[in-house]
C-alpha cells in the first residue's frame, strides 16, 4: 500500500531516468534531506555532532569508495585506509606548501592524488583476483603505514610523527562549530552519493557490474579488463582520499599515522559487507552500524543507571557487538540494504498481502 | 511470523529513537555544588596492566578527598570514567561525551595518552577547559603562551630524554666521554614513543655518540627484528620508551639475546611493577628514570586504607595500593583538586568552570610544606606553574629493580633547560603558526 506504484506513468525518457523512480521515495527522501539539513543542525547537541554524526557521515563517503570497488566491481581490497591516509597527508602537505589554495581544491587534488595512488595498487589486479588481490591490497595498507610513519617530510618533520591541520575555511568561512562541519560534510556527502549513483548505473558502472559478475564473459563483449579495473581503483580511491582528507582535517584535526590502519581498512571492510555489497544505501546503513553502535551499547547500561565498572561494559559491548555481526549475517548475508529492500517489497503489498 | 517480525522492526526502531534520543538530550542537572572530574582510563586492551592500577588511584583520591573534607572546600566531587582503550579516536569520544557533564562542566582532564593529548589540544581552545598531562603529553606544551590548556606538569619526555643523557654521562666520567659510543632508543612506534627523538637528536650533536632508533609497532609483544638489531649492533645503553606488555617483552627479549639488564635504561613509563614481573628474575638490574620515592605507603594511603577501602568503597585491590603507578595516579589526581582549590582562592568556594580552573593549574605552589600537609610527604616534588611555564619544575632519579622491589638510587637530576628551552619555543612557534594561535601575553593577565 505505501510503496504501490500504481498509476505512477512515465511519459517521457526524463522521467523513466530519474534517480528515484517511485513517488513515495522521492517524497522520502526530500523529507529526509530537508530534514538533515534544517532539522538536525538545531536538535543535535555538540556531542552528538563531534562524536557520532561527522564520524558517521565520513565514514559513509569512504564506505561508498570501497564499495563502488568491491561491491560492483567485484574486487576486494583490505588496504583502503591506505588510500584514505594519502588523501589525509596530501591535502596536508597542500594546505601546507600552498597556502594559497582552497580547501575544496585541495580536497579535489588530494582525491586525485590518492586516485593515482590507488590506480598503482590497482595493477596487480588485472593478474589475480579474489583473495590473492586481498592480500596484494593488504601490501598498501602496510606500505603507506610505513611511508607516513618513516618519511619525514610527509609529516613535516614533526618530532613525535603526528601533524595537526588549521581550521578550515572556505572562501573567508570558518569551519569551526560543529553544525557547520556537519552541513560541509553532509553538502559533500550528497554531492559525491549523486555522483556515485550516476556512475553506477552509467556505462562505468555497467562495465565494472559485468567485470564482477563474470570477467572472461565481459571480455568477450568488448569491454576492456585494464580500463574497468582501473577506472574502478581509481574511483574508489579517489572517494576514500576525499574521506581521508575530511578525517583528517575535519573530524580529527591532528591525527598520527595509526589513525588509518589495518584496523581501519578493516571497518570499512565490515561497513559493506554488513550495509550491504553493491548499494549505495547499504554504505551508510554499514557505517551507521559500524559508527553508532558501539558508541550506544558503550553507554547503555549507563543510560538505565546500571552501576558497571567501565572494563566490563567495554567487554559487553564487544560481545553484543560481535554477536549483532554475526546474527545480521545469518538473517540475511546480503546485508542491512537487502532487509530494507524486503521491507519495502512488503509495504507494497501491506497491509493485504494476498 | 509476519506479524512478529514486523513487530520486531517496530520496536527496533523506537529502540534506537529512543537510545539515539536519550544520546542527544540536553541532560537536566540540578546545580549542585559540585565539581565535576572527568576520568579518561583504560583498562581494557594492551595496555590495561598499566592503565588500571593509574586509573584506581585516581579515583581512590577523589573518593578520600569526598569521604574525609566533604569534598574541595566543601564542594563535593563527582566523577565519570570513561574507556579509552588507549586509542586516540575512542579517547576523543569520551572527551567529548564528558566534557560537558556537571553543573559547570569537566573541570580538568588527564588524557593519559600522547596520542590522545595531541587530538584533544587543538579543541582545548574553544572549549576552554584545561588538560593535565602529567609527566606525558607534547614537550612543547610547557610554553603556556601558546598552549594555553596544557599543563605537562612535573616532566616532559625531554626532559627525561635529558636526564637519562646526564645519567649516562655521569657514569662514563663525564658528558664528553660519550663521544662515539652507541645509544639505541627501543620506543614505542606512537606519538609518545617519537616525543625523546628531538632531544636525543639535539644531544647526540652536542656530545657525539651515536644514536641508534628502533622503533616498535603496537602493542609491541613482537619485537625480534629489534632485539636481532641490538645483537649485532651492540649498543653501549638502551633507552626503553615502552608502555604496557612492550616493556616487559623487551625485558624478556634482553634476556634472550644477553644484553645486559643494568644498561637498559626506561623512562618513568616503564618502570613499574607491571613492566618488570612478567619477566621474571630476568628484570633484575633493570633501570627507569621515577620521580621521587615510586612504591610505598605515606601518611595519605592511610588515610585512602582508613576512609575508603574499610568502608568497602575502594576501586581496586587493597593490597595494590601504594604500588608505582596507583601512586602515581593519585598524585595526578592531587594536582587536578590543587588546581581547583587554588582556584578557589580567587573565584570563591563554589563549582568552577574549567577556564577558572586553568589560572588555579597556573597559579599552583604546592611547597614542601604543603605537600606534608596534604599526606604526599616522599611522594611528589614541589611544582610552581606560571602563566608562561606549565610544567612547574622536574626533577627525577633512577631506580633499580631488584627481583621483588624498586629501589631508588642516590642523586637527583633535573633537566638542562638551556637546552630544552630553545626547542620548546621554536616547536611551540611552529604549532601556533600550523593552527593560526594568537599567543597570549602573560603580563597581561595576571
Amino acid at each position: 500500500m505505501l510503496y504501490r506504484e500504481n498509476g505512477q506513468f512515465k511519459s517521457s525518457y526524463g522521467e523513466d531516468q530519474q534517480m528515484l523512480p517511485i513517488l513515495q521515495d522521492r517524497r522520502v527522501m526530500f523529507g529526509l534531506l530537508a530534514f538533515a539539513f534544517f532539522g538536525v543542525p538545531f536538535l543535535a547537541s555538540d556531542y552528538l555532532f563531534l562524536s557520532i554524526l561527522i564520524p558517521f557521515l565520513i565514514l559513509t563517503l569512504a564506505a561508498i569508495g570501497l564499495n563502488l570497488l568491491v561491491g560492483y566491481c567485484g574486487q576486494i581490497s583490505i588496504g583502503h585506509a591506505a588510500f584514505m591516509s594519502v588523501g589525509a597527508y596530501a591535502a596536508y602537505n597542500l594546505a601546507l606548501r600552498v597556502p594559497q589554495l582552497s580547501f575544496l581544491v585541495v580536497l579535489v587534488l588530494a582525491g586525485l592524488i590518492a586516485a593515482l595512488v590507488g590506480m598503482l595498487f590497482g595493477i596487480p589486479s588485472l593478474r589475480i583476483k579474489g583473495l590473492y588481490l586481498a592480500v596484494a591490497t593488504l601490501a598498501a595498507q602496510f606500505f603507506m603505514d610505513w611511508v607516513f610513519a618513516r618519511v619525514k617530510w610527509f609529516t613535516n618533520y614533526s618530532h613525535s610523527g603526528s601533524v595537526s591541520t588549521a581550521p578550515v575555511e572556505l572562501f573567508g568561512w570558518r569551519l569551526d562549530s560543529p553544525p557547520e562541519k556537519y552541513l560541509f560534510l553532509l553538502g559533500v556527502l550528497v554531492v559525491f552519493t549523486v555522483i556515485a549513483k550516476n556512475l553506477v548505473r552509467g556505462h562505468l558502472g555497467r562495465e565494472w557490474m559485468a567485470m564482477r559478475d563474470m570477467d572472461v564473459a565481459a571480455e568477450v563483449i568488448g569491454i576492456r579488463p585494464v580500463y574497468a579495473k582501473l577506472t574502478a581503483f581509481a574511483v574508489s580511491s579517489f572517494y576514500c582520499g576525499v574521506a581521508g582528507a575530511l578525517y583528517g582535517f575535519i573530524y580529527l584535526g591532528s591525527w598520527e599515522p595509526l589513525a588509518f590502519n589495518l584496523t581501519l581498512s578493516l571497518n570499512l571492510l565490515f561497513m559493506i559487507i554488513i550495509g550491504g555489497m553493491g548499494s549505495l544505501l547499504g554504505s551508510y546503513f554499514g557505517a551507521a552500524f559500524i559508527v553508532i553502535l558501539p558508541i550506544v551499547l558503550d553507554q547503555v547500561p549507563q543510560m538505565f543507571g546500571i552501576a558497571m565498572s567501565t572494563a566490563t561494559t567495554s567487554h559487553l559491548a564487544f560481545m553484543i557487538f560481535g554477536a549483532l555481526i554475526v546474527f545480521f549475517l545469518i538473517v540475511e548475508p546480503h546485508g542491512l540494504a537487502r532487509l530494507w529492500a524486503i521491507g519495502k517489497e512488503k509495504l507494497r503489498l501491506w497491509p493485504f498481502p494476498h | 511470523m509476519k506479524s512478529s517480525s514486523r513487530l520486531g522492526l517496530r520496536t527496533a526502531i523506537v529502540a534506537v529513537s529512543a537510545a539515539l534520543a536519550a544520546l542527544s538530550a540536553v541532560q537536566v542537572q540540578a546545580q549542585a555544588k559540585e565539581q565535576f572530574f572527568p576520568v579518561l582510563s583504560y583498562r581494557v586492551g594492551a595496555y590495561a596492566p598499566n592503565g588500571t592500577p593509574f586509573a584506581n588511584g585516581y579515583v581512590d583520591y577523589l573518593k578520600l578527598l569526598n569521604a574525609r573534607d566533604g569534598g574541595i572546600n566543601g564542594v563535593k566531587i563527582t566523577f565519570e570514567e570513561c574507556e579509552t582503550e588507549y586509542n586516540t579516536a575512542k579517547g576523543v569520544e569520551c572527551y567529548q561525551r564528558l566534557k560537558g557533564k556537571g553543573p559547570t562542566g569537566a573541570a580538568v582532564f588527564h588524557t593519559l595518552s600522547t596520542g590522545i593529548t595531541f587530538a584533544v589540544t587543538d579543541v582545548t581552545f574553544a572549549d576552554k577547559i584545561p588538560i593535565i598531562t602529567a609527566g606525558y603529553g607534547r614537550a612543547d606544551s610547557v610554553d603556556g603562551t601558546v598552549f594555553g590548556y596544557n599543563f605537562p606538569l612535573g616532566g616532559t619526555y625531554w626532559g627525561a630524554a635529558d636526564m637519562l643523557i646526564q645519567h649516562v654521562g655521569k657514569l662514563e666520567g663525564g658528558l664528553d666521554k660519550l663521544k662515539g659510543k652507541k645509544i639505541a632508543l627501543v620506543y614505542h612506534d606512537s606519538p609518545y614513543g617519537k616525543e625523546p627523538i628531538a632531544l636525543l637528536e639535539e644531544r647526540a650533536k652536542m656530545h657525539g655518540y651515536q644514536l641508534q632508533l628502533l622503533p616498535v609497532t603496537h602493542p609491541g609483544v613482537e619485537q625480534k627484528a629489534t632485539w636481532l638489531q641490538i645483537r649485532q649492533n651492540r649498543p653501549d645503553y638502551v633507552f626503553l620508551w615502552g608502555w604496557g606488555v612492550m616493556n616487559s617483552t623487551s625485558i624478556k627479549e634482553a634476556v634472550a639475546t644477553g644484553y645486559p639488564r643494568d644498561k637498559m635504561y626506561g623512562v618513568w613509563w616503564s618502570g613499574a611493577e607491571p613492566d618488570v614481573t612478567p619477566a621474571g628474575d630476568g628484570a633484575k638490574g633493570y633501570r627507569s628514570l621515577v620521580f621521587l620515592a615510586p612504591a610505598g605507603q605515606g601518611a595519605v594511603h592511610k588515610d585512602i586504607v582508613k576512609y575508603v577501602y574499610d568502608k568497602g568503597q575502594g576501586t581496586g585491590k587493597k593490597e595494590e595500593i601504594g604500588e608505582v603507578l596507583y601512586n602515581r595516579g593519585m598524585t595526578a589526581a592531587l594536582l587536578s583538586t590543587e588546581g581547583v582549590r587554588r582556584a578557589h582562592v580567587k573565584y570563591g568556594k563554589k563549582p568552577l568552570k574549567g577556564e577558572e580552573v586553568r589560572w588555579g593549574l597556573e597559579n599552583l605552589a604546592i611547597d614542601a610544606g604543603a605537600i606534608k600537609k596534604l599526606g604526599f610527604d616522599g611522594f611528589m616534588v614541589p611544582v610552581a606553574t606560571t602563566c608562561a611555564d606549565h610544567e612547574g619544575g622536574s626533577s627525577a632519579m633512577i631506580h633499580v629493580w631488584d627481583g621483588k622491589k624498586w629501589n631508588v638510587q642516590p642523586g637527583t637530576y633535573t633537566p638542562d633547560m638551556a637546552i630544552i628551552k630553545p626547542m620548546i619555543k621554536a616547536s611551540a612557534e611552529k604549532y601556533a603558526a600550523e593552527k593560526k594561535i594568537a599567543k597570549r601575553d602573560c603580563a597581561k593577565e595576571q
